[in-house]
């Protein structure tokens, strides 16, 4: 009896902290939004009044769609290749039993337990002993690598979750173990799977130390960020950060309703 | 085969039985390209490291000219002239991964368990804490320097409520560093736990309140032990990654608040001085990888994977 009214305390004190949780991780967002309509001439660091040409022209800022470009291209290929050879690694440690577990364990675990920054110095080390210049193609290496921990984590969650009387149902059926596989299995792991593929290329997007240790003169669109605040960033900077979230959310609502409607179909 | 798979999976058996799998060579078929990556593009590069750290000047060289040695007074050096660098990384590590999780784990409960059964509101909460990533943490923490400047309404509300003296700062300060790596890293510290909470049974709670146990008592000592992977995981992935930031310190930060990563860069870039950057760097990894050992014999989570 005596724990009913603290609880009722605690019911309401959970929803109000996690209100203020979210709106410490938002306010910094906000502010970005809003200084995407400052009327900032080249600092973009104190209001100046309200404008909508920053969003008429956001590739108005030398550069700075060039780098945006560019980090969608690096994204892109990370993530393809990262989530590819991580499901792979993950369907094999989840389904078989084998020598080396252990170590190939503690391999995908080793990079996510490594800093930023000595990922990015080693890799750089390796390629200027190899004399390879850092460009584009260094930069998709690197991000390829540290994607895979992650991508292996994730969808080990969900091919575990499997129930594997499915695939042997299947089999009793006479379907190979191939057909059961890309009949049965594969469709469950889809979600996760893409789930693995949103995370890396979000992890890749805005990644910018291992990038600037292995990026040379080729520049990401977080590098433009860090290398041009400095001398002050361009508001359009602060249109396309916007925009990203912006469509972001949207896709996501899209996801949600499209998957809503097919429920209630059924 | 199928009465083989059949009898091998009765009910009785359990979830923990796997299929037979007979063809072993599958797996490594399976593992063998990611791994092979991860080996020549993380193992390899972390040995080359090792080696750059023990690099001596070339006699009479050019800035940034090295040669082969085993040279372990690199350690020495790099250790006596930065040890406090790496302890304040370290202890900016700690504050900012325990204030995540004060601020993560109520974010993850609403998530996971009071906006259980209503996909929408769950699914766009849950959109809300990884959206961020998508606005550069560049801009945010650029944001974050606007937001604790000297004229914004956070100082003005501070020194309003005498919480900061009337000239008090928060500009290039270290409240300013540790909250930038609160804020960026709280993603990671939300995700992991939610996925923890996800999976509990609320009749678990449920159990907890008929046997008169108070809010607080079921939470710690049913909620809290339930989610404990999350948690685990969660603070390790704020944990790492903050202590080898330097895009906060650097750019909230000032001269006394430098952390161990950006001393790592400007050895690196600044000063091409190779072999003191590599050393820091493998001394970073490996004092994280022996804490985290630790950390997670203690917590009894050995399954992180």
């Amino acid at each position: 009896m005596n724990g009913t009214g603290r609880l009722r305390i605690g019911d309401a004190l959970i929803p109000v902290f996690a209100a203020l949780a979210f709106l410490y991780l938002l306010v910094p967002i906000a502010y970005t939004v809003a200084f995407s309509f400052n009327d900032a001439g080249r600092t973009n660091l104190i209001w100046r009044g309200f404008t909508l040409d920053n969003w008429a022209d956001p590739c108005g800022a030398p550069q700075v769609c060039a780098a945006l470009v560019n980090s969608l291209k690096v994204g892109s290929i990370a993530t393809v290749v990262s989530t590819i050879l991580g499901t792979l690694i993950a369907l094999a440690l989840v389904r078989y039993r084998f020598r080396g577990r252990a170590l190939a364990n503690l391999l995908i675990f080793l990079p996510m337990s490594t800093p930023e920054v000595v990922l990015g110095a080693a890799l750089l080390a390796q390629f200027l002993s190899l004399r390879i210049n850092p460009g584009f193609g260094t930069v998709v290496i690197a991000h390829i690598m540290f994607c895979i921990s992650f991508v292996v984590v994730t969808v080990k969650a969900r091919v575990a979750g499997l129930d594997p009387k499915l695939e042997e149902a299947a089999a009793d059926l006479y379907a190979s173990s191939w057909q059961a596989f890309w009949r049965v299995t594969f469709p469950l792991l889809v979600p996760g799977i893409l789930a693995a593929a949103l995370l890396a290329f979000s992890l890749s997007f805005d990644d910018f130390i291992i990038t600037n240790f292995n990026s040379g003169n080729f520049t990401t669109f977080p590098k433009f960020v860090y290398v041009s605040a400095t001398r002050g960033i361009p508001p359009q900077a602060n249109v396309i950060g916007s925009a990203m979230f912006a469509i972001a959310l949207l896709l996501v609502v899209g996801v949600q309703v499209f998957t809503a409607a097919r429920r209630r179909r059924r | 085969m199928s009465i083989v798979t059949a009898i091998g999976h009765g009910p009785g058996n359990g979830p923990a039985v796997r299929p037979l799998r007979r063809a072993r060579g599958g797996a490594y078929l399976l593992l063998a390209p990611g791994l092979a990556y991860l080996g020549l593009f993380f193992v390899v590069p972390v040995v080359a490291l090792l080696v750059t750290s023990l690099y001596v000047p070339v006699p009479g060289g050019e800035v940034g000219q090295f040669q082969p040695a085993f040279e372990w007074g690199n350690y020495v050096d790099a250790l006596s002239t930065y040890w406090p660098q790496l302890m304040r990384s370290f202890l900016y590590a700690v504050i900012a991964t325990v204030a995540a999780l004060l601020i993560g784990y109520p974010m993850a409960y609403a998530i996971a368990v009071r906006a259980r059964g209503k996909p929408f509101l769950q699914g766009m909460l849950l959109v809300l804490v990884i959206a961020p990533f998508f606005t550069s943490f560049i801009l945010r923490t650029i944001a974050w320097k606007q937001i604790l400047a000297d004229e914004s309404f956070v100082v003005a509300a501070l020194r309003a409520l005498a919480l900061l003296p009337p000239d008090g700062r928060l500009t290039a300060t270290a409240i300013a560093v540790v909250s930038g790596l609160t804020y960026n890293f709280l993603p990671f510290m939300t995700l992991p736990i939610y996925a923890s909470l996800e999976r509990l049974d609320v009749r678990m709670i449920e159990a907890g309140q008929d046997l008169y146990a108070s809010g607080p008592t079921t939470f710690r000592r049913v909620t809290l032990p339930l989610s404990m992977p999350g948690v685990v995981s969660g603070t390790l992935l704020t944990f790492i990654p903050a202590s080898g930031d330097f895009v906060n310190s650097v750019l909230l930060g000032n001269t006394t608040t430098t952390m161990i990563g950006q001393v790592i860069d400007s050895r690196f870039f600044k000063v091409s001085d190779y072999p003191t950057a590599a050393a820091l760097s493998v001394v970073l990894m490996v004092a994280i990888l022996a804490l985290v050992t630790a950390y997670v014999r203690r917590s009894g989570t050995e399954e992180l994977l």
